[in-house]
């Protein structure tokens, strides 16, 4: 990814103000260059590029629901193998890239991820993670961080947010026995490039979960997405790692991590939690490293 | 060129109401969103380009002298370039009226 | 020349899809169509039929990877049933709003709960404002034939919508019956390649798919509309086409003894075929009596309904669903709204029966018949009738 490369997800688009997410695909999508089919999930990226009649987007585009994008990019990926095998049209080249939210990966369409790539058909997913339902309003996901308030998972007097864990939907897609899974972050943009092409030159299913730092749903300044993405993956909360074939791979390997208050005080979803409650993610966060760091030996 | 959404009468729809006009949204002029401007002093600017790979917009672009400008036609004004430079080049300032 | 064989006529629909050359064909099985994908396979598997197989892990993926499919210019067929339509509901507005001509054999199937694999209507009225082409078929012959019709009318760029070929669960998907086959150089002449006109393809980016605010909803969904009955013409050119080359003529509402009668008999799908026993046995004994079969489920075709009906005095209607609550028969509540602004209209009266299986004989169907000339005569304090309920 030259910094010249022309602009896939261009300009004019209704994201919020200072979104992380679209710069993540604004970044994925100069990697991806213009012999891509992408198909789309509902959430904030397809509805802040795609206001009937216009589009943002310069290459093929497909969105239909919510919970089936990796099923579309199934029918798209068996589709273009057989008009190709046919004579019909060439397609040999062109790559197909699902794209989807939190939600729309880890929960909903958990299902449809799985039978793709279980199936081993021939796509790259990208998940972009912002870590809640960010485009009806900020409700929690199976992404969303222990101790984050959303409004289905608000702080109060009997509730700390959300009381589960996140999701490790990496661990899920590198339990499918698939050539590449990644972690990655705007913040880090080479080797988000990296990833992105590397997936790209798979011939199988890749899968890529891609940090998506949100300031109106993480509440923090509009001018703090890279910041707390950063953040993120210094203090191990989001570590940056690649799975190929089952080989595990540290790609930000500091000498010590930085502590994970650096990250929660940088955000109003974590205000409330108390010092006690910051120290169980420090604990979660040092165990999960050290497994993270043993896998990769 | 695209109809506006409120002139397309249901003729005007493409069949499936596909889009076949690729980047018709670019006539968006998201600039009216902002509320500050950036600023910038270019003698200071080494064009390292980081302003321009963080902008969420994909809005800012070399200009004839090889420094980096955001396009206000699109500019929301979230400051990530004025954080992000390593070199203070830029400067956030309120949107005048 | 065609040839003439015995086969199931699942079985005889996979043959159909094998000779209609599809391109992709998205797998889940469900009973009582299961035979339909099981032979797909078989025949992709054997090098038959150069297809790729999707066996997807629901049915709700099984149409959504028939929309990408479709989106890509590929042609595209799929078979489900009962709770396998109900889950794939959200996905077959899709497939109709965004124009993609899909194929779809539905063997209907009774709806939980209870838990029935065995056959009725219900997975059908549930789908009935989707916006898809929907034919009922009466026999293997039938299927065999609108399956074929099928691709042709669906990838028509005069239309671009998806279609439903609906037999009746066991009662047609497990009969073996006689079968011509057309020869695979008369179906290439009939039935030209697929030609999507704006397939994803980097060439040419579209998008697909975009949301619509209030402002724009209702011209997409007119522009939807207007598309969907405009196909009507489109679906009699090609029966037209298809009956010229292979003998075999299909109409949107087909009749039998229908001449001079004063009452009709209205069913669909394969229990026509019991109920024209029936009335072969009523009009010997004297009775004019017909029976009125609808062939097109949607577009409804008014016209030939109207037509059709307008002269009879009464019009008993036999229901394989139920609308529980409401109109009890979806079909005879169709069939009033149809006939209701005619001048001069017979009185309707509604039957529902032959539900999760149950069998309907000649015999039943001449109770059905005369309860209804009863009830049109002194009137009922029901809405609609339930025949075949045990009460004692």
């Amino acid at each position: 990814m030259t910094i010249e490369s022309k602009e896939r997800f261009a300009p004019g688009h209704r994201a919020c103000i200072g979104c992380g997410e679209a710069l993540a695909v604004r970044m994925a999508c100069k990697v991806l260059g213009d012999n891509v089919i992408i198909v789309n999930a509902t959430g904030c990226m397809e509805i802040v590029s795609s206001q009937l009649p216009y589009t943002s987007w310069t290459v093929p585009w497909i969105h239909t629901l919510f919970e089936n994008t990796a099923a579309v990019a199934s029918g798209i990926e068996a589709g273009l193998k057989v008009l190709s095998r046919k004579g019909i049209r060439d397609t040999s080249n062109t790559k197909v890239v699902a794209m989807g939210g939190d939600g729309a990966t880890l929960d909903i369409g958990l299902q449809a991820l799985s039978g793709a790539l279980e199936r081993r058909h021939n796509f790259m997913y990208i998940c972009f993670d912002n870590e809640a339902y960010m485009n009806t309003g900020i409700q929690r996901s199976s992404a969303t961080p222990y101790g984050a308030s959303t409004t289905t998972s608000p702080a109060g007097k009997t509730s700390i947010g959300q009381f589960t864990w996140k999701k490790n939907l990496p661990a899920i897609a590198a339990a499918h026995d698939i050539p590449y899974v990644a972690t990655a972050c705007p913040s880090h943009y080479k080797d988000l490039a990296n990833k992105v092409k590397k997936a790209m030159e798979v011939n199988g299913p890749a899968y890529i979960q891609i940090l998506s730092p949100c300031p109106t749903g993480w509440r923090c300044p509009t001018d703090n997405a890279i910041e707390v993405g950063r953040l993120a993956v210094q203090t191990g909360m989001f570590p940056l790692y690649e799975v190929e074939n089952g080989k595990y791979k540290l790609t930000y390997n500091p000498e010590s991590l930085k502590p994970v208050t650096d990250y929660l005080k940088a955000q109003g979803r974590f205000r409330h939690l108390s010092e006690t409650e910051m120290g169980k993610i420090q604990e979660k966060v040092n165990l999960e490293w050290a497994k993270l760091k043993d896998l990769a030996k | 060129m695209t109809k506006p959404e409120d002139k397309l009468t249901w003729k005007d729809i493409e069949v499936g109401a596909i889009a076949t006009e690729p980047g018709s949204a670019s006539q968006n002029r998201t600039g009216d969103w902002r509320s500050r401007r950036p600023t910038y002093d270019q003698t200071k600017c080494n064009k390292c380009g980081l302003c321009q790979t963080y902008c969420p917009e994909g809005c800012i672009l070399k200009n004839e002298d090889g420094f980096y400008e955001a396009d206000l036609y699109y500019c929301k004004g979230c400051g990530i370039c004025a954080k992000e430079c390593p070199k203070k080049v830029i400067t956030m300032v309120e949107e005048k009226e | 020349m065609a040839k003439r064989t015995g086969m199931e006529v699942s079985i005889a629909v996979s043959e159909a899809v094998k000779m209609a050359k599809a391109d992709v064909i998205a797998a889940y099985p469900i009973t009582p169509q299961t035979h339909i994908v099981e032979h797909l396979a078989e025949l992709v598997a054997q090098g038959e039929l150069d297809a790729e197989y999707i066996p997807v892990e629901s049915e709700h993926s099984a149409m959504s990877a028939c929309l990408g499919s479709s989106a890509v210019g590929a042609r595209t067929f799929t078979a489900t049933a009962g709770q396998g339509l109900e889950l794939m509901h959200e996905v077959v507005y899709v497939a109709s709003s965004m124009r993609l001509p899909i194929v779809m054999a539905v063997a209907n199937r009774a709806l939980s709960a209870p838990l029935s694999v065995w056959g009725d209507h219900s997975d059908v009225m549930a789908v009935r404002d989707v916006g898809w082409i929907q034919i009922f078929v009466e026999n293997g012959q039938e299927a065999v034939d609108n399956t074929l019709c099928a691709f042709r009318i669906a990838e028509d760029r005069r239309v671009l919508l998806p279609v439903m070929v609906h037999l009746d669960g066991f009662h047609l998907s497990h009969m073996v019956e006689p079968l011509l086959f057309p020869d695979q150089k008369e179906v290439d002449e009939f039935l030209p390649p697929n030609n999507y006109p704006y397939p994803l393809n980097p060439n040419k980016p579209v998008t697909m798919g975009d949301f619509a605010p209030p402002v724009v909803y209702t011209e997409a969904k007119w522009a939807q509309e207007i598309n969907v009955e405009k196909s009507k013409d489109t679906i009699l050119d090609v029966w037209k086409q298809f009956g010229d080359k292979f003998g075999r003529y299909y109409k949107p509402v087909e009749t039998y003894r229908a001449e001079d009668c004063d009452t009709l008999l209205m069913t669909m799908g394969s229990f026509s075929e019991t109920a024209m026993m029936a009335i072969d046995k009523m009009r010997e004994a004297g009775k004019k009596i017909g029976l009125f079969r609808i062939r097109l489920w949607r577009p409804f075709p008014y016209e030939e309904v109207r037509q059709t009906a307008k002269n009879a005095q009464t019009l008993i209607v036999l229901d394989r669903a139920i609308s529980l609550g409401g109109v009890g028969g979806p079909v005879a509540s169709e069939m009033r709204n149809a006939l209701y602004p005619l001048a001069q209209r017979p009185k309707v009266v509604g039957f529902v029966g032959g539900l999760g299986g149950r069998d309907i004989s000649p015999a039943d169907f001449e109770t059905i018949v005369n309860r209804g000339i009863e009830i049109a005569k002194k009137g009922s304090d029901r809405e609609f009738e339930i025949f075949g309920v045990r009460e004692e």
